[in-house]
């Protein structure tokens, strides 16, 4: 298995995750794969069984996992929610404003290299689901 | 003009480091090209035939004469001296070195300039009406809009990778001079019956190898709603969007294919949840952005006489001055259209002429039109003729605005590893073929565009007169179409039949304008006849 780098306090859950299908049938599950392709908000009814998403990147070029995620913190989500396969340290950022708080890349990341790209922009523009105030807050002491 | 707060400069100084750590880990072998492509895209930087190419972002094609000074800078230091004007109000180089890109992107940051979202699969730089601010037909000026979704796009994390690239183009008058309804995201400022402004969307549009005409899914999205709408169409898009087939993959396949009365309905459904969120910026932010786009201090006792003795200075007046609201005020049209020369192309030292023009004629400010020309937009009338003689000595006072050599010109197989023909040579060969200035404006307004290949970054499909270069079993062919047009009267060309050499093109233009003067009714332009009297004449004339 791929080393997990997590952001999180508590330790990555290491059940293997099912897929949606098998999830939504007769399963005690609590951790659930999606691929590129299948829509997230399946998952909505059942989030406070869920401990871990895993969310598959085949390509890192294939932005529709942004969204996945997006959708699930918006409806409250607060598991585990990981980021697997062409995870890259360039897109690791964008990752974590969309919700993502641990990475399952195919190769694997220097803690200190994602610490940097972390932390490199101290304002944001938009609100997304990572609590950071946009400056168009900051800007009016909201 | 707006101006960077803190929260702006940090964010563009933290992109020049994040830009200077990548490309030295791509210099040490630490990423590979293959990753290393979507980040240098993002900044701008194009792999292309002979180097790589670099492309400056302007927002919505505004700039002063401190940031065009910049750009003849960069066109001296890093480059080979000249820059080209793009369709999408930029400036691209040609001849740029990785190794000193970073440097290159300080240096724009100094004066408030990014090559953030220049190219790549993302939202890209944010288009408008290079009259905004001084048109008299506008309800509204459009750029602190743009100003609101060039912040809301910059680095947004959810729509970094898309299935495509994504352009917005932003206007606020009836007259389209932004081929808005050609853009993935066309908005139109309107008001509504209570005198509120809001937006008004056409989402699907574009060109490419598939161009279509956005259809209107929302006539009105308020101000408040604007930043949580906008997410609504991106997220649909980034969900669904196509990604098997990059041809298939721009956001007016997917209105096509879901239909504009279903994805509207997606789009709904998804807007009434994101406005749950909270995610529009205040109030304020809006107000706040408009205060950088006040009007300059007119002189409101400027005269309109204009001594129009100089014949020739009557005939740019006549072709490339414009109409201001404000009396006394003119807006001034500066071809980069010489006869002969390359379309959108300046030197630094006609760069530096404008900027210092600028500052002295038109309130420090320019505008980059979409037609790849220079707009000062605010010029007394009192000033025109000193203006014109300065630009002419410049070799900038061309007075072809509209006219049939004032074309839009793709790179083409000159520099486009994309390209299948030249575009520039055949460009050239046209405005040489109609050098006479009479003969132009016997031919009124006229727009012609060529593309080089089938993505169409020429607007040929827009095009009154429109030129797509193809290669034909190893040989540049150029297929003819008409009655294009991106304009408020927006349609698409249509292809008049097989194609033409290099020279022959030439001679087709010359007899598809003959099938005009002959055929025109009293003020009509090419665009017109042709819609009246159909294709037939000119097939005739062209193939028989």
């Amino acid at each position: 298995m791929t080393d997990i780098f997590s952001l999180r306090d508590d330790s990555p859950v290491s059940e293997a995750p099912v897929s949606i299908e098998e999830f939504l049938g007769n399963s005690n599950a609590t951790a659930v794969r999606i691929e590129v392709g299948e829509d997230a908000r399946q998952l909505l009814p059942n989030l406070d069984r869920i401990a871990m998403v895993e969310i598959s990147f085949p390509a890192f070029t294939d932005g529709r996992g942004y969204s996945a995620a997006r959708v699930l913190r918006e409806a409250g989500y607060d598991g585990e929610l990981r980021a697997q396969g062409d995870v890259l340290l360039d897109q690791i950022r964008y990752m974590h404003r969309c919700g993502f708080d641990s990475f399952a890349p195919e190769k694997p990341l220097k803690a200190d290299q994602v610490d940097a790209v972390l932390k490199r922009f101290d304002a944001v523009y938009q609100g997304t689901v990572d609590g950071q105030n946009p400056v168009w807050n900051l800007r009016h002491g909201n | 003009m707006y101006k960077y707060d803190q929260y702006d400069q940090s964010i563009v100084d933290a992109r020049v480091a994040e830009f200077r750590d990548q490309v030295e880990r791509r210099l040490a072998g630490e990423i590979t090209e293959d990753q290393f492509k979507p980040l240098r895209l993002q900044n701008g930087l194009y792999l292309q035939l002979h180097a790589y190419m670099l492309r400056v972002a302007i927002p919505y094609g505004t700039l002063n004469s401190e940031q065009m000074k910049m750009l003849a800078h960069i066109a001296r230091k890093y480059d080979r001296d000249y820059g080209h004007f793009t369709t999408r109000q930029n400036i691209q180089y040609n001849w740029i070195q990785l190794d000193q890109t970073p440097d290159l992107l300080a240096d724009l940051a100094s004066v408030e300039m990014h090559a953030i979202q220049t190219s790549g699969n993302c939202i890209r730089n944010i288009s408008s009406d290079q009259y905004a601010g001084a048109a008299a037909d506008e309800v509204t000026d459009p750029r602190p809009w743009a100003e609101l979704l060039r912040q809301w796009s910059t680095f947004h994390p959810e729509f970094a990778h898309l299935p495509r690239k994504f352009k917005f183009a932003v206007i606020a008058s009836e007259e389209d001079r932004a081929a808005m309804r050609l853009h993935d995201i066309g908005i139109q400022l309107v008001r509504n019956d209570a005198g509120e402004l809001g937006a008004r969307f056409f989402v699907g549009g574009g060109m490419g190898r598939t161009p279509m005409i956005g259809p209107m899914v929302r006539d009105f999205v308020a101000a408040d709603d604007l930043v949580s709408y906008a997410e609504a169409c991106l997220r649909v898009y980034n969900r669904y969007g196509r990604r098997d087939n990059k041809y298939k993959a721009r956001i007016k396949i997917l209105v096509h294919e879901l239909g504009k009365d279903e994805y509207t309905r997606q789009v709904e459904e998804e807007f009434k949840h994101i406005k749950t969120l909270n995610l529009d910026p205040p109030k304020a932010e809006l107000e706040r952005i408009t205060t950088f786009f006040q009007d300059p201090d007119y002189d409101k006792s400027a005269s309109d006489d204009l001594d129009l003795s100089d014949p020739d200075f009557a005939i740019w007046v006549d072709q490339n001055v414009k109409t201001h609201k404000q009396s006394g005020y003119a807006i001034a049209n500066i071809s980069l259209k010489p006869i002969g020369g390359i379309p959108g192309d300046a030197t630094s030292a006609q760069i530096d002429v404008m900027a210092d023009l600028a500052k002295e004629y038109s309130f420090d400010e320019l505008r980059v039109t979409h037609a790849q020309n220079i707009v000062l937009p605010h010029v007394k009338k009192s000033d025109l003729y000193t203006l014109w003689q300065k630009l002419d000595e410049a070799g900038l006072a061309t007075p072809n605005l509209d006219l049939i050599s004032d074309m839009i010109a793709c790179p083409g197989l000159d520099y486009c590893s994309l390209a299948n023909a030249r575009s520039i040579p055949v460009a050239q060969k046209i405005a040489q073929r109609f050098s006479d200035v009479g003969k132009q404006k016997e031919l009124g307004e006229l727009k012609l565009k060529i593309s080089g290949c089938i993505n169409a970054c020429g607007h040929h499909h827009a095009g009154h007169i429109g030129i797509l270069g193809v290669d034909r079993k190893g040989v540049e062919n150029y297929q003819l179409s008409l009655g294009g047009s991106g304009a408020e009267d927006v349609s698409l060309a249509k292809i008049t039949g097989p194609g033409f050499d290099e020279d022959g093109i030439v001679d087709a233009v010359e007899k598809a304008t003959n099938v005009y003067l002959k055929e025109r009714e009293g003020d009509e332009r090419f665009v017109d006849t042709y819609r009246r009297v159909g294709m037939a004449p000119f097939k005739e004339a062209l193939y028989d």
